[in-house]
């Protein structure tokens, strides 16, 4: 084989993202909208081609109409490559056995075939959860200086949270002797990312012992790792600083979205040396009519703004009628918010209509819940819709 | 249905009009409506109606159009048959580069004599409009006509070169006139230059043309030829911008800001353009916007009313941006205040400055200009 790559990266994208509820009712979790104009999966696939990786795995499993359509051929992350580029990897049949992804690591199993063909050094394993912005070709270098066998990107993390995480417990040259998976009683507060350079021999052969194990329940944080770790291969960390948000929850979804805000933001999208790519919406400059407010707030193209939003992001074409007021709020593409309604602490989903005079949720508090709006459904004239409140089907009255 | 036509496009025609906006670009490549050049108009247009081979006729300054247009990928129109083709002007040693229609299309006979399709649509780059190119199609093959002018019934404004069309009840073209003199604000059915033919028809009328030395297609083509050929005038009915000064190009900019003109040019059907991967705008908290059109990657802390701002603009806090059209990568520093202004690209003005025009005569700024 004369052609082949130095990485390749496989991004695991099947997830439901069941504490999204609504949000994922249709679409899978990378798939969820973020940021106005981009979806989750806008983040790994612009850090792939920003750190030179132009050839990637995307693993679907939940759901994988939107995604598929979305990432296409790739061309809008410049992933359209005559060798490589962007490659949508589903479960599929086969001789011996037919099944499902079992779990993440089962899922790069099942896929060895495409990480062969491009004979690759690295693998890089990724998932479509998190908001952040990465140079992926940093940490190879790193990865590739150390020797290592296996490099786990990890970040710091408040020592309140860092039961919620794999824990890492290394050495003073970074390189790891435990692995914890939610340690009870953490030793450190440096936390997996869930992103790994393998060297690709040792993947390979892992892979294959992880499968051939029936204990095991074919997880990387769960067994490759510890099972790596136990045979004395060389793991290090890779310390990541920066912003990096998983977006799983609904209020972590919001919060990330409202990082975005502000002269200082937490999270910059708009930066000219790391550009997010996405698939861009085909619409014209949004519209803030004459007697519109808009205050620190993020409005995607087509928006038709006649009423007040603040402290709000907006994705593509929505309307917001006169005398509507959207405040705290996430309001995905295409839904419509009439006159007179407000809009407080929600997430509303892609083509809602929220009728006249509706009042949805309440103004931010410390006790608020945020409401959500499920796609496509409608909210009629005068409806009240209390704080916290999930909805996913229609509300008439 | 698709239509079995070929799109030509005269990226350069009528730049003598707006001198100051194509310095440095094509008429094809001009900024408008925010995030538009004025050839997404016509390749849109065509492309909406079902046409998937454009020539694009080019003569000097089109690095811009060629960035703009690049694989041809957002219109869909990077093709294995067909695509973006672009037709840059060539002349063997006793010939000059074109300066008119005719010669123009005389370079472009073997790329037309090569296609297939049954029809030509040929389009300048001087109108903004959503024509419905298959509807004009289906008139021209209807009257069995040789030649379809698009007509729009406007009040005309005074330029260099303009044509009226007569035509009897049927349609058929009784009478062109060329520049005429007409009384101040008299509406008349202006020739938007848009035309469609039979690809064969014109392959040997320029042969004709040729032969016989003519050199102008309005004057000794169409004129002339009223009887002997079937000419038709197809009647646009909506929303047309002509942009054939600055006053003009100043007023279909703010014409946007009408919702009725912005349903009609983008509603119904999508208008392509380069996708440059901006971020979406944001409004500061001291943010004052009203009455305008903001596109992506805008950062605005200041104030704008009545104005169209292009992609990356920066408005610096305690600035007034009022009646104006700010292009792309434009900042504007803090207490700056603008009045019916337009700042070609990439414009920078510091602080404290206070500049005005007024919509007959808006103050241009060139590209890259410091200030």
């Amino acid at each position: 084989m004369h052609r082949k790559k130095e990485c390749v990266a496989m991004l695991l994208a099947g997830g439901q993202g069941s504490r999204l509820f609504a949000l994922t009712n249709n679409i899978a979790k990378p798939a969820v909208a973020f940021g106005a104009k981009y979806r989750i999966i806008d983040f790994p696939l612009s850090n792939c081609i920003n750190s030179g990786i132009d050839t990637v795995g995307v693993l679907t499993q939940y759901q994988p109409l939107i995604l598929n359509e979305y990432i296409g051929n790739g061309q809008p992350w410049d992933l359209d490559r005559a060798f490589g580029g962007v490659h949508i990897l589903s479960p599929y049949q086969a001789k011996a056995r037919s099944t499902w992804y079992e779990g993440t690591a089962n899922a790069i199993y099942q896929n060895m075939h495409f990480m062969k063909m491009y004979n690759p050094e690295y693998v890089l394993i990724l998932s479509g959860d998190h908001i952040y912005k990465m140079n992926y070709a940093a940490m190879l270098k790193a990865h590739i200086e150390t020797g290592a066998d296996c490099t786990i990107a990890a970040i710091n993390v408040p020592l309140s949270e860092a039961s919620r995480f794999g824990i890492l417990n290394t050495n003073p040259d970074g390189s790891i002797y435990q692995f914890e998976e939610k340690p009870k009683v953490p030793k450190s507060t440096l936390a997996s990312m869930g992103i790994y350079i393998f060297t690709a021999s040792k993947l390979f052969k892992y892979l294959e012992e992880d499968e051939a194990n029936p204990n095991s329940s074919k997880d990387f944080g769960k067994d490759v790792l510890p099972a790596m770790l136990n045979a004395g291969e060389k793991m290090y960390s890779y310390l990541f600083e920066g912003y990096w948000k998983d977006v799983g929850t609904i209020a972590s979804l919001w919060q990330a979205n409202m990082d975005l805000l502000g002269d200082n933001p937490e999270f910059d999208v708009n930066d000219k040396a790391w550009k997010i790519h996405s698939r861009n919406p085909l619409a014209p400059p949004e519209y803030i009519g004459d007697d519109a407010v808009v205050k620190n707030s993020m409005i995607a193209l087509g928006c038709e703004i006649e009423g007040r939003v603040e402290n709000s992001v907006l994705g593509s074409n929505v309307i917001v009628e006169k005398g509507a007021v959207i405040k705290d709020a996430v309001v995905l593409a295409n839904s419509i918010i009439k006159s007179g309604a407000s809009v407080s602490y929600s997430i509303i989903d892609e083509n809602v209509t929220v009728g006249k005079n509706s009042v949805i949720g309440v103004e931010k508090n410390p006790t608020a819940e945020i409401v959500v709006l499920g796609r496509d459904i409608t909210v009629g004239d005068g409806v009240r819709v209390l704080s916290g409140q999930k909805n996913e089907k229609d509300i008439l009255v | 249905m698709a239509a079995s036509a070929v799109g030509v496009i005269f990226s350069n025609l009528h730049e003598e009009n707006v001198p100051e906006l194509v310095r440095r670009r094509t008429m094809g490549s001009i900024p408008f409506g925010g995030r538009y050049r004025l050839i997404d108009f016509p390749l849109s247009n065509m492309v909406n109606s079902g046409i998937t081979t454009v020539g694009l006729m080019t003569n000097n300054n089109y690095r811009s159009l060629i960035d703009h247009l690049g694989s041809g990928k957002d219109w869909d129109l990077a093709r294995k048959d067909g695509g973006i083709i672009l037709l840059p002007p060539f002349s063997d040693e006793s010939e000059q580069i074109y300066t008119t229609r005719l010669e123009a299309l005389k370079g472009v006979t073997s790329f037309l004599a090569r296609r297939q399709e049954k029809y030509v649509v040929l389009s300048d780059c001087d109108g903004v409009a959503r024509l419905d190119i298959s509807d004009i199609i289906a008139f021209h093959e209807n009257k069995n006509a040789d030649i379809t002018m698009v007509t729009h019934f406007e009040e005309v404004e005074k330029t260099e070169h303009y044509m009226i069309i007569g035509a009897d009840k049927d349609g058929r073209v009784n009478e062109v006139k060329i520049t005429p003199k007409l009384r101040n604000k008299a509406k008349a059915d202006v020739y938007i230059n848009v035309m469609v033919f039979n690809r064969q028809f014109l392959l040997n009328m320029v042969e004709d043309a040729l032969t016989h030395g003519y050199s102008c297609f309005e004057s000794d083509i169409i004129a002339k030829q009223l009887d002997s050929l079937k000419i038709y005038r197809y009647d646009f009915r909506g929303y047309y911008a002509g942009i054939n000064s600055m006053a003009s190009y100043y007023k279909h900019n703010m014409e946007l800001l009408n919702r009725e003109v912005r349903d009609e040019l983008f509603g119904a059907r999508d208008i392509y353009t380069k996708v440059r991967d901006s971020a979406p705008s944001k409004y500061g908290d001291d943010a004052i916007v009203r009455n305008s059109l903001i596109s992506d990657g805008c950062e605005i802390e200041g104030t704008v009313e009545n104005s169209i701002l292009f992609r990356g603009v920066t408005v610096a806090k305690g600035a007034i941006v009022r009646n104006s059209i700010i292009m792309q990568d434009t900042i504007i520093g803090p207490n700056v205040s603008l009045d019916c202004v337009i700042t070609d690209k990439n414009v920078v003005i510091g602080d404290r400055r206070h500049l005005s025009g007024c919509e007959i005569l808006p103050y241009f700024i060139q590209k890259g200009t410091m200030l």
